[in-house]
């Protein structure tokens, strides 16, 4: 049956595509948890503020304004100009590192030498605060998120793919989604420049030197304060590639989210610690998933995606409980 | 003054074994109790049972459910939503197949089944440990979730895909459907919270809990000193699940009456019952308590006071709310990371010293 065949190979593209996206949330997840050794739950919740102040910015909307006119009885919703987006994404960083200087602040710095679950039980209250701080600063509904970026299928690839029925009436080409395809690109230059920053620059050894040994780190003179902070901010930002990526695909609104329940078992199956093994965890799930939905899906009910990712793992794990790429797990009495 | 054991002769070791082994704690057991059970439901209505003490009642079963889980055996767990859910539906199955039996059984029974499934999906425990267990125990959430929601069978082909609870009694007197008195289902409620803390209780200051703990502690040292890990493991995933279950089934069959599984025990469930044992205090029965109650209480006082009294439009007190739960949250975890039930014993002591500062 090759244009089942066909199809499939266009839904194995797809899952690629879908695989991007979950490493890059993943990215976000690995980068502190190697740092920290926090657990940060909080990561999808900082891709969707992240989203959320870019929109407001660029709409120029009154952060707070729901609040100030339920006080105040006021009727304030915009500033009523427009700013460039490649401005607002500058901006919205700036307010990611702010972010990230309160947490460490205010959150963190606070809880240091807990145990991780501690750790990770702020995270999610992190999350709790910062979805009603977002939702508060820039309101709860449904947003467009317009950088630029390119919509709809590529007529190209569906063109110059129709080929490969070799003549079949029921197969157009392959579809495949033109933001997929910047995003995977996209992706790709943020995975570089994480690598070369952390290779070769200053902070990026530092950075590296507190992910092996906090002690070590300190003694030879690293604020440890300092890199956390950073670390916070570098999360941030890949939180706010990850928030315009889904942002423009589905609209930024609370289930954005969630997409860091999707980055979960891709963590599992790469390694807690590992940065390659984020991508290839996200690429063996999302095509994983993919294809299940598409070959047992239509057997099963469909929405099978909403487990498959996490059994996957969890048999995975079974196996190798390190994940592909984690450090070896040794335990000493 | 009165708080110590001074005076207070043992004369046996079940008397030094005792739970409350100071008089004036045991009394306040009793006074409790008696409160509980004879003077809160001749004063309850409609709204303090089902905006208070419903909801209380049966997260603390869940919470002292996921304590013996998290707490005592230190095998962290996300997947406490789906195995209410099993409760529910098990208990939906057995009273709809078997309507001559009584539904205090088919609770327990639902407690049974899922004890079983919390087995079945315990058993990677034994390989992965830590943050990737908890990871892996989201995948029981979302499996689960997703089975309800897609065979039939488990909703009784229902058109809406919701299960309903049908009318139920116990010794004449409705618990469960639409004419249910507000006493009524408040006391069976609070009739297996009892049993259910009384028998964690035993449960976990006996042998079995020490092997948790062991477990819990350091689980190859536990092993070579002779704890079994995997019967240690899988029980305190059975024990956990039984209870979860057991909540689940209430919450469904005697709270809600009708629930849709997605929205009722979805994961944000998980996380609910998991901010309960933390802010109580892992590891501990009255923490579980205390927990449930911080949880179930401050949404409650948070939208009284600003939907009620300041006037603000719901949606933005939903906001806050977000924040307020957010940062009490982590305004606890830094504070007192042991939770509650921590404060309460350093407020013990204190008392067994008063009014002498040593």
């Amino acid at each position: 049956m090759p244009t089942q065949l066909l199809f499939g190979a266009e839904v194995f593209l797809n899952g690629l595509m879908a695989g991007v996206l979950y490493a890059l949330v993943a990215l976000g997840f690995v980068l502190i948890y190697k740092a920290s050794g926090i657990f940060n739950y909080a990561q999808g919740v900082m891709a969707l503020f992240a989203a959320l102040t870019l929109v407001g910015i660029m709409d120029g909307q009154v952060p707070f304004s729901h609040l100030i006119n339920a006080m105040l009885g006021t009727d304030v919703h915009h500033f009523g100009w427009h700013v460039n987006a490649l401005i607002s994404i500058i901006l919205t960083m700036g307010v990611m590192i702010v972010l990230a200087y309160c947490v460490q602040q205010f959150v963190f710095r606070h809880l240091v030498g807990q145990e991780p679950i501690i750790l990770f039980m702020a995270t999610i209250g992190l999350a709790y605060f910062m979805e009603g701080f977002g939702d508060l600063m820039w309101g709860s509904d449904i947003k467009k998120l317009d950088v630029g970026l390119p919509q709809g299928g590529s007529f190209w690839i569906e063109e110059n793919s129709q080929w490969l029925g070799f003549g079949n009436e029921e197969f157009y080409g392959f579809f495949l989604d033109q933001l997929d395809i910047v995003a995977t690109g996209i992706a790709a230059i943020l995975v570089i420049v994480l690598v070369l920053f952390s290779q070769y620059t200053k902070q990026g050894r530092a950075m590296r030197a507190v992910a092996d040994d906090h002690q070590a780190a300190l003694s030879v003179g690293i604020s440890l304060n300092f890199i956390w902070v950073m670390v916070w901010s570098v999360a941030g930002f890949v939180a706010l590639v990850a928030g315009i990526m889904w942002g423009a695909k589905s609209g930024v609104q609370f289930s954005l989210s969630l997409i860091a329940l999707k980055a979960l078992p891709v963590l599992m199956l790469g390694g807690f610690t590992s940065i390659p093994g984020a991508i290839v965890g996200g690429l063996i799930i999302g095509v994983g998933e993919k294809m299940f939905e598409f070959i047992v899906g239509p057997m099963v009910g469909g929405a099978t995606e909403n487990w498959f990712a996490y059994v996957l793992a969890l048999l995975f794990l079974v196996f190798r409980p390190q994940g592909l790429f984690g450090e070896k797990i040794i335990e000493r009495v | 003054m009165f708080y110590r054991e001074a005076g207070d002769f043992k004369t046996s070791y079940v008397d030094d074994n005792q739970t409350f082994p100071i008089k004036f704690d045991r009394y306040r057991y009793y006074f409790v109790l008696f409160f509980a059970f004879l003077i809160v439901p001749v004063v309850i209505n409609d709204y303090w049972v089902n905006a208070v003490f419903m909801p209380f009642l049966i997260y603390s079963i869940a919470a002292i459910g996921l304590n013996i889980l998290v707490g005592y055996c230190g095998q962290v767990s996300l997947g406490t939503g789906g195995f209410m859910a099993v409760g529910a539906y098990a208990c939906y199955k057995l009273m709809t197949s078997f309507p001559e039996v009584s539904i205090f059984f088919h609770v327990l029974l639902a407690g049974g089944v899922t004890a079983l499934v919390g087995v079945a999906f315990g058993l990677p425990s034994l390989r992965i440990k830590g943050f990737y267990l908890a990871v892996a125990t989201l995948a029981a959430q979302f499996f689960l979730v997703w089975l309800f929601n897609k065979v039939p069978w488990f909703y009784n082909h229902s058109a809406s895909g919701q299960i309903s609870a049908p009318e139920r009694t116990v010794f004449g007197i409705a618990v469960t459907g639409p004419h249910t008195s507000a006493w009524a289902t408040y006391l069976f409620c609070l009739v297996f919270v009892t049993i259910c803390a009384l028998l964690a209780r035993n449960l976990t200051r006996g042998m079995q809990g020490r092997k948790w703990m062991a477990i819990r502690d350091m689980d190859i040292a536990a092993e070579i000193i002779g704890v079994d890990p995997l019967k240690s493991k899988l029980s305190a995933f059975a024990v956990s699940s039984f209870f979860i279950g057991v909540s689940g089934a209430l919450f469904f069959s005697v709270y809600l009456g009708a629930v849709e599984v997605g929205e009722a025990f979805g994961i944000n469930k998980s996380f609910l019952i998991l901010f309960m044992v933390i802010i109580g205090g892992l590891g501990s029965i009255f923490g579980s308590f205390a927990g449930a109650a911080f949880l179930v209480l401050l949404p409650v006082l948070l939208k009284n006071v600003l939907v009620g009294m300041l006037g603000w439009p719901t949606d933005l007190a939903a906001h806050l709310e977000f924040m307020i739960v957010g940062a009490m949250i982590i305004i606890f975890l830094i504070a007192e990371p042991h939770g509650l039930a921590q404060l309460w014993r350093v407020a013990k002591e204190k008392l067994r010293l008063w009014p002498f500062p040593h």
